[in-house]
């Protein structure tokens, strides 16, 4: 049987596919903000993801990308740190890796190939310890205070893919192919479910955060395995639906990016998004 | 047994003390050594880019290199203040540290605006917040590094480095010498004075020369140094007042009494093929 097929079958497409064009959605819009002024003259938004001005008024300053800057030994000045404070409660509020499923360009490559991984049936691999990232996180920030400069900031991916879209630099090419080829060919979710030390800290950062799924009708659940399958990070559904450590139908773990593609697959519509006290559940 | 770290492994995986820890541990390595490896990858992407190639500038008010790559956070904000398209963010893969601010005088020059937009839009102060004046501005040094084409010195009245200079008759002047070519005229020689330079780039973007023969590098690679101890003989007597040691006796070069004073290209040998030079060499137009 074909990926949700049952949820098409019951939602039509356009249903279960509903989080999915709204991510897409998302994610165009928040380049659409900063592209709007070098296209159109419309200036919203400044700057890039690393650090910005929207609509000539709101600091916004990544904090990943802060913290690399305090770890190389710099105290940047009131903006960036009311930018970075901002964007900490906002993400520590919301949920830390919903920064990757709505706002990271990276994620469309990453999805991409794990699209393409699973319609042409590629298996195998080597696949880092999803560990990796931490030890990534740390020695990012370890590299920036030993050199005095923003070491990963030369290798983010993440944050050359979005300067080059916005600015419209040429050579972040080879970055994006090289993360499609890891994802596609080595390790399935390799990039943003195992390496990515900006996934690590968002998800560190709203490892409390109030937006979540939850599988509020785990009863009717009957084992298609179809969310498993799409999940990103596959590991963060079993203690909620299968109740394996845990009583709460919510997904608590700070890998989940609440992409919600687990809502979308499931044809039992066991997966809803809610908030983090939301204790209901049928079973 | 006592609780310890693989304890939650024997739990999911059902395996036995020992494969789980092996297991668990395996796990560790191949972590940090991922993230050794990715961070090693960086550094070695690193240290070439630390040396800023010679004809990327910064914007007004960088920091020290150095320290402008551990506060720039690669934003863009200043080439978006940019209203004259000045700025650029250095692409990846190329020679300067990718996506920092940077401009390339004989391209788009600073037109050294006064209200700094540029500066002031910097969230970081990787750009420094407390330049307020734009003639403080350090962002390079302009060298006139081709002694050989620059028209000045080939003994024609170009001047077009020192006309567009925005410092003009401080931080360019133009130093009148003898043309010993023609032996009747002067050659005003266009001369940088760092006391006063930006290092905007104008000159560099002005000069008429299909390749530029003034132009701007980082003030680290243009300029020299003195050693701490040297003193300069004539700033020391205007400081004084006098000359240090007292008034010295003049006394006449020997053998050129009757000669222009001091000339050294004067030849009066009468070998054959001396060049001819000097206030009496007997040259006519």
């Amino acid at each position: 049987m074909r990926l949700a097929q049952e949820a098409i079958e019951k939602k039509g497409w356009l249903g279960a596919h509903r989080w999915l064009i709204l991510r897409r959605i998302s994610q165009l819009t928040v380049l659409v903000l900063f592209l709007s002024g070098p296209w159109f003259g419309v200036w919203l938004a400044k700057g890039n993801l690393a650090s910005s001005v929207f609509l000539d008024v709101l600091p916004l300053t990544d904090p990943y990308v802060f913290l690399q800057t305090l770890a190389a030994g710099f105290l940047p000045a009131s903006s960036a740190l009311i930018g970075a404070g901002i964007v900490v409660a906002f993400y520590f509020l919301i949920g830390g890796r919903v920064y990757c499923a709505w706002v990271c360009p990276v994620n469309v490559i990453t999805d991409l190939a794990a699209w393409a991984r699973r319609r042409l049936g590629i298996k195998g691999g080597r696949v880092p310890d999803a560990n990796s990232r931490y030890w990534i996180l740390g020695g990012s920030l370890l590299a920036a205070a030993v050199s005095g400069s923003l070491v990963w900031e030369l290798v983010n991916p993440v944050t050359i893919i979005q300067r080059s879209l916005i600015f419209g630099l040429s050579g972040s090419l080879t970055i994006v192919l090289a993360i499609f080829a890891y994802d596609f060919l080595i390790a399935s979710r390799g990039w943003c479910g195992h390496l990515c030390p900006m996934g690590a800290f968002y998800g560190l950062l709203g490892h409390a955060a109030l937006w979540r799924v939850s599988a509020a009708k785990r009863a009717a659940c009957n084992d298609c395995m179809d969310c498993f399958t799409v999940c990103p990070e596959p590991q963060v559904i079993r203690p909620a639906l299968k109740k394996a450590g845990q009583e709460s139908p919510l997904i608590l773990d700070r890998d989940c990016t609440a992409c919600g593609r687990c809502v979308d697959v499931c044809g039992k519509q066991v997966f809803t998004f809610t908030h983090r006290f939301d204790q209901r559940s049928d079973s | 047994m006592t609780p310890n770290p693989t304890a939650k492994h024997q739990g999911k995986t059902g395996a036995s003390p020992s494969v789980a820890r092996r297991k668990f541990l395996n796990g560790i390595a191949a972590a940090a050594g991922t993230g050794c490896l990715l961070n090693l990858a960086a550094f070695m992407v690193a240290r070439p880019a630390s040396a800023n190639p010679a004809q990327a500038l910064r914007p007004p008010g960088a920091l020290d290199e150095p320290a402008f790559l551990s506060a720039c956070v690669r934003c863009g904000l200043c080439v978006r203040g940019c209203p004259y398209d000045t700025l650029k963010l250095a692409p990846f893969g190329g020679a300067a540290v990718a996506g920092t601010p940077m401009f390339t005088a004989r391209d788009v020059p600073c037109e050294m605006c006064e209200d700094i937009p540029c500066v002031k839009v910097c969230p970081t102060g990787a750009l420094k917040h407390d330049l307020k004046d734009i003639s403080d501005a350090r962002m390079g040094l302009a060298v006139l590094s081709d002694h050989e084409t620059c028209l000045n010195f080939l003994g024609l009245r170009c001047d077009v480095c020192y006309r567009v200079c925005p410092v003009i008759d401080k931080a360019i002047t133009l130093e009148s010498i003898h043309n010993p070519r023609s032996d009747r005229h002067a050659m005003l020689l266009p001369t940088v004075h760092s006391e006063f330079c930006t290092g905007c780039g104008k000159c560099e973007k002005s000069c008429v020369l299909p390749v530029a023969a003034i132009k701007v590098m980082p003030i680290k690679l243009a300029q020299g140094k003195l050693p701490a101890h040297y003193r300069k003989g004539w700033e020391e007597k205007e400081k004084h007042g006098s000359s240090l040691i007292g008034d010295q006796v003049q006394m006449p070069v020997r053998g050129m009494e009757d000669k222009a004073f001091g000339d050294s290209r004067l030849n009066d040998t009468g070998k054959v093929g001396a060049a001819p030079g000097g206030l009496n060499s007997g040259w006519k137009p």
